[in-house]
């Protein structure tokens, strides 16, 4: 008898001599799920932190709370809070967003996309100041200041005339924009269909190419080949 | 799975032969092809270096292994001209330096809007709410009690090319390219933890919300939730990278990578997008009619060269090998062709590696170069039959305002003394 079988007769005699309790339990623990059954994990979300956490909004004004703001007040609010990046008149300073102007220009060769000439939904305002706004201390504005600095960014570009219109959950959810109706769903398996092709040409498939523009004359790559100093 | 590399149709012969801008005219020299003895015996070979003389360190010197000291320069990179502060911002992989098709974790490119979040994973909770029958509050711990799969998959910005639209401006493929990679990822289906809140009926969108200072929020369709979508708490074997949006990311196969929300911390159920910054004011392409295309979520088939290119030029006449990766969001990568001569001719790649479903797939060629200038492109094609176009074809449709899926065909120029640059041909 080899020495490992040997030593197994010892393991089960041992296991026998711990008696029928460990037999028992041993029995019932099995390496299985109870099929269909739910997992049982996680625990039901308090209204409290539903509350806490879902501040976001959609475009039917579903989400937004109470309070409200005038772009009067929020002119004030912005200067103080976002005109560091956003420019006191929503130009934008060095490479932050601009927030206002460039209405009809998205045919143009250099297109201004801002808050008036591209955003399909004023609500889109809220929702994102509320979680991402003032950038480096965000979720520091009361509702209060939120609406009020929406109203003044959609004064800037004149969505908003009135520099005492109220903005509140009722007339957010009501402001048009100007480019709402300037998007649309994802065609590319229509209109892009060309590309799929079943036999792509393998020889003499164009003329012989010319180099039209280099990189290096635009001149924009970092310097430096071997990178950063890394520690 | 991965399954048989198509045989290599692109020998030196094929290669050369099918290229007419070698072809035509002097017969091709042939490079170093045989062994040459050396003028002088090689130091590195007569000479006793510290190395096989001292100890080394011992075992504990380096509890988390980094990269030899001389792989310094193998490091992630940004182009501080493009954002206007680095906490919203973006970096390149370095996709010269790589080979196989997994990218290291702490070379995968980095997106962030606000920064990275430092999460005590103990402190972390996942939450369901919206049109559920019961919201419910994970625990990291709960979540690792979940059935789990691994997966690989690419992740690639929508932007990633796209300050090429109007033309060659960067030179480098990790500029130019390198808002990709491909990792594996160990977490548990979407489907499992929407089973366990119970979705109502009319569910047709999710939000995603990550716990960073963004707050970043993205609408996904519950067709595609349900699909394949894993919630994510391990890369390459180990837990998330900081960067990466430890300890629990969203993984969206073939989908662009402003989705795969990091630090996720809720999901809501709703009967309609939510319309969020990151899908309307960004992340939708612009056409030159002046209306843009929305929700164009899935990325199209792409490749590169990686080597050579600007950041790796040709070092040798004869023997050499070309290599890159080629991927596509609609599934898996059927055959790459490459060309020399600016798209006039083209070969087959061998591709080498496992052939995954949205993963990055791995292309080679073995040529001898005779020291002739060559424009370098490459081709992929998917399993759906798409065929990547080229940049003008892109463009007649797209126009330069797009930003975003610039999946157009690479022109790499090697010069003949090998140096290599990103143009743009006619």
């Amino acid at each position: 008898m080899s020495r490992s079988a040997s030593a197994l007769r010892a393991l089960t005699a041992s296991f026998a001599a711990l008696g029928l309790l460990t037999s028992v339990a041993l029995a019932q623990q099995q390496l299985a799920i109870k099929p269909g059954a739910k997992l049982g994990l996680g625990r039901a979300a308090l209204p409290e932190e539903i509350k806490a956490w879902d501040t976001d909004v959609r475009p039917d004004g579903v989400g937004l709370p109470d309070g409200k703001g005038t772009p009067k007040l929020g002119d004030a609010i912005f200067q103080e809070r976002c005109s560091t990046c956003h420019g006191e008149f929503g130009e934008g300073v060095g490479r932050y967003p601009v927030l206002a102007g460039g209405l009809g220009s998205l045919k143009a060769d250099r297109p201004d996309k801002t808050v008036g000439s591209y955003w399909p939904d004023a609500t889109t305002l809220f929702d994102y100041i509320k979680r991402a706004m003032p950038y480096g201390n965000a979720r520091s504005l009361t509702d209060d200041e939120i609406y009020a600095v929406a109203a003044y960014i959609l004064s800037m570009n004149d969505v908003i005339k009135d520099e005492n219109f109220e903005l509140n959950k009722n007339t957010l959810a009501k402001i048009k924009m100007p480019n709402a109706a300037g998007f649309y769903e994802d065609d590319r398996d229509t209109t892009e269909k060309h590309f799929w092709n079943k036999s792509p040409c393998m020889s003499n498939c164009r003329d012989e190419p010319k180099v039209i523009g280099r990189a290096i004359s635009v001149d924009v790559t970092p310097e430096g080949k071997n990178g950063p100093a890394v520690d | 799975m991965s399954k048989q590399a198509p045989k290599d149709v692109l020998n030196r012969r094929g290669f050369l032969g099918a290229a007419g801008l070698l072809a035509a005219g002097a017969a091709l020299p042939i490079g170093k092809a045989k062994a040459e003895a050396a003028a002088q015996p090689d130091p590195a070979i007569t000479e006793v270096h510290d190395f096989n003389k001292l100890l080394g360190d011992g075992v504990d010197r380096r509890p988390y292994g980094m990269p030899s000291k001389y792989e310094k320069h193998v490091v992630r990179r940004d182009v501080g001209w493009l954002t206007a502060s680095a906490e919203s911002s973006v970096n390149f992989t370095p996709l010269h330096e790589l080979d196989g098709i997994i990218t290291p974790s702490g070379l995968c490119f980095e997106r962030h809007h606000s920064g990275v979040a430092e999460i005590n994973p103990a402190d972390h909770r996942l939450m369901i709410n919206g049109l559920v029958e019961k919201p419910l509050v994970f625990t990291m711990e709960d979540i690792k009690r979940m059935p789990r799969v691994n997966r690989i998959y690419f992740l690639e910005c929508a932007a990633n090319s796209g300050m090429e639209w109007r033309g060659a401006q960067l030179n480098g493929c990790q500029f130019t390219h390198g808002m990709v990679h491909n990792v594996m990822y160990t977490g548990v289906p979407l489907k499992v933890l929407l089973d366990e809140a119970g979705l109502k009926p009319n569910v047709k969108w999710l939000m995603l919300e990550g716990a960073d200072a963004a707050g970043l929020n993205r609408s996904l369709p519950i067709d595609k939730a349900l699909n394949d979508v894993l919630i994510a708490f391990a890369m390459n074997g180990e837990a998330l990278r900081p960067e990466q949006g430890y300890p629990l990311r969203a993984v969206i196969p073939g989908w662009q990578g402003n989705m795969w929300v990091k630090w996720l911390r809720r999901i809501e159920a709703g009967d309609m997008p939510w319309q969020t910054r990151e899908e309307t004011s960004k992340y939708t392409d612009l056409m030159p009619d002046g209306r843009a295309r929305k929700h164009t979520f899935v990325m199209d088939a792409k490749s590169v060269v990686t080597n050579p290119s600007p950041q790796a030029p040709l070092k040798h006449k004869g023997r050499n090998v070309l290599s890159g990766f080629a991927w596509s969001g609609r599934g898996t990568i059927k055959r790459v062709d490459v060309s020399i001569d600016g798209g006039r001719n083209w070969g087959t790649a061998r591709l080498d590696g496992p052939i995954l479903d949205k993963s990055l797939t791995r292309f080679y060629v073995d040529f001898d170069w005779n020291g002739q200038e060559m424009m370098i492109q490459s081709r992929a094609i998917d399993d759906t039959g798409y065929v990547q176009p080229s940049k003008p074809e892109l463009r007649k449709i797209r126009g330069v305002n797009s930003i975003y899926h610039n999946n157009g065909i690479q022109t790499w120029l090697v010069r003949a003394n090998g140096e290599t640059e990103n143009v743009e041909i006619s």
